[in-house]
């Protein structure tokens, strides 16, 4: 029976985790309450409106998670181009290596998706089709930013909403930009499905950590000497 | 060149006294929205400027516009129509017709070419070389080309030569196109709504009249006076919905109660208009206030925005009747029955190499 040696290695810096943590608490925040923007609940009340203010509330705790996703991103986006190699824009561009990219993105499609293949891979850090699903999740987070400060900037005397005014007449009004909005929420909650079911299914399959990892900021890699 | 009478001229003309004459102006100011130290401007506007040659067309259109603008209190609209602007050519409104109403047109066009103010109702359409629309065995197209081209600024009424309103919306037979798309180099107004707020209209004529500046636009080309708010914004029952009270259904107490009607579809808080403010027929009610959600009928695509009794719209490529909602839904459930078949499916190929892992786990 071979023994297996391994190694702990240092994925996740700092800013990537809490933009990861503040994003998640973020979106379930903002899908919540945003579903509920769209088909408010219904309550039945005898006190007159000025007695209440708790669709007021939900869209208040909306738009302020909206602000936090928002500078959530910007930090990210900027780690983009000063973090480690895991965390770099490269990580999710794989300028000048296509070729073995997708050749990996098919492997993994192979082992974890449709199990051809039964002996788990090992990527240290992002395996090409998550690399391609986060840039997507990153491309996913500017659109809903952009049309959600669309949606917002008319009701706002601030700098920072009125910056996205534009979008608007792109998409044929605001009922345009809102249809998207709300359609870009959905795939939001079908990502973090996914997402937290695939998490889960690594770490049952593979125990190397991967749950952790986004806490501690490590997890384990076999070393590559098999010891007797 | 001709040197027309100048509006005051034109009005002492006509028996009015200088007291008149400076109501009137008063009513002008307050109808453009201007506060009451601008009143002097437009006195001096109106005693210096000749009357405002206008052409008026008609293409893709039912008329609503011209019939809101008739009806528009505030400034009484024959004093705009009649007295201070000349409306040289407007089919609806015109005592001539056939050939001298054409030579009315010619005779404005030529003679204050770069003068005249031009109006559009409709929108042109572009399919089977303009065919649908014909003036006088002329194209829309045609038409607006020819009188664009020596206008001094153009105003678009109505959603139709604003959006195209309904005779674009999918799947748009006639190539119906919004006369912005087809002209350029034209300062163009947009006034849309379907109709517009008579006031509104009047207003906007109002201001280039007394002023000879584009009032100020919105990035869509809408006067800001009168479009930089959203009907939700304006509406008197706004603190129901900020209060979370809604109308469940037409018949509920709380349509009686008149609570907010954002659950039955109202287009309110994404509708860019002054119905909340100004009221229609003279400030009577407007559709909320008569217990109807908006349509949000100046917003572009409000046809295809449909249904106008739901609050999500339908979800375009998944067919009639299919919300942002319910295709997520479905997709959600597709994503649940997807992983739980990869659970079983992981089980079925993993379990052994799962099972080998714990063993060397458990081994000292």
């Amino acid at each position: 029976m071979a023994k297996h040696i391994f190694r702990r290695v240092y994925l996740w810096e700092w800013p990537v985790r809490i933009y990861h943590w503040v994003t998640a608490l973020a979106v379930v925040a903002l899908a919540a309450t945003g579903l509920m923007i769209g088909a408010p609940v219904a309550v039945m009340s005898t006190r007159e409106a000025y007695a209440g203010y708790w669709f007021g509330t939900v869209r208040f705790v909306h738009f302020a998670a909206a602000y936090i996703f928002f500078f959530a991103l910007v930090l990210r986006v900027y780690w983009l181009f000063v973090g480690n190699s895991h965390a770099r824009w490269s990580a999710f561009i794989p300028v000048g290596r296509f070729g073995s990219y997708f050749r990996d993105m098919w492997a993994v499609i192979r082992t974890d998706v449709l199990q051809l293949q039964k002996p788990p891979l090992d990527f240290v850090g992002h395996n090409p089709l998550a690399a391609t699903t986060y840039a997507c999740i990153f491309l996913l987070s500017a659109f809903q930013i952009a049309t959600g400060f669309a949606l917002y900037a008319p009701m706002s005397a601030a700098w920072l909403p009125g910056l996205f005014a534009w979008v608007s007449p792109l998409m044929g009004g605001d009922a345009g930009v809102r249809l998207w909005h709300h359609a870009g929420t959905w795939a939001f909650v079908l990502f973090t499905v996914v997402h937290v079911y695939l998490v889960l299914y690594h770490d049952v399959v593979e125990s190397r950590g991967e749950l952790s990892s986004m806490v501690g900021g490590s997890r384990f890699v076999e070393h590559p000497v098999e010891h007797r | 060149m001709l040197t027309p009478p100048t509006i005051w001229e034109h009005a002492a003309l006509l028996g009015h006294s200088r007291r008149d004459f400076l109501k009137f102006c008063s009513w002008l100011a307050a109808a453009a929205g201007l506060e009451s130290s601008q009143v002097g401007q437009v006195v001096h506007a109106l005693e210096t400027k000749p009357r405002l040659p206008v052409v008026w067309f008609h293409f893709q259109e039912c008329t609503c516009c011209s019939e809101s603008f008739i009806r528009s209190s505030h400034p009484i609209v024959s004093d705009v129509i009649l007295d201070k602007i000349s409306l040289d050519y407007s089919e609806t409104l015109q005592a001539a017709a056939g050939h001298q109403a054409h030579a009315a047109l010619h005779d404005t066009m030529t003679k204050y070419k770069g003068q005249y103010l031009m109006l559009v109702e409709g929108s042109i359409p572009t399919g089977a070389d303009g065919a649908y629309c014909c003036i006088g065995g002329r194209t829309a197209l045609d038409i607006c080309q020819e009188a664009a081209e020596g206008a001094k600024a153009i105003i678009g009424w109505g959603s139709c030569a604003s959006n195209g309103c309904i005779q674009a919306a999918k799947p748009n037979p006639t190539g119906a196109t919004p006369i912005h798309k087809l002209i350029t180099g034209k300062p163009i107004i947009k006034v849309p709504g379907c109709p517009p707020i008579g006031e509104v209209m009047a207003a906007t004529v109002v201001h280039l009249l007394a002023f000879d500046t584009i009032p100020k636009l919105d990035r869509v080309g809408r006067p800001l006076a009168f479009y930089s708010r959203r009907v939700h914004d304006t509406c008197y029952r706004r603190p129901n919905y900020d209060a979370g009270l809604f109308v469940e259904s037409w018949d509920d107490d709380n349509a009686r109660k008149g609570y907010c009607l954002y659950k039955m579809g109202c287009r309110g808080p994404s509708t860019y208009n002054a119905c909340a403010v100004t009221g229609w027929n003279g400030g009577t009610s407007f559709p909320i206030r008569s217990g109807h959600g908006c349509i949000g009928c100046s917003e572009e695509n409000f046809w295809d925005n449909g249904p106008f009794y739901n609050r999500l719209t339908n979800f375009p490529g998944f067919g009639i009747e299919s919300t942002a909602d319910r295709v997520g839904l479905a997709a959600a459930a597709v994503t649940a029955v997807g992983i739980g078949a990869h659970v079983a499916l992981t089980a079925a190929r993993k379990g052994g190499v799962i099972g080998e892992q714990e063993r060397d786990a458990k081994e000292p």
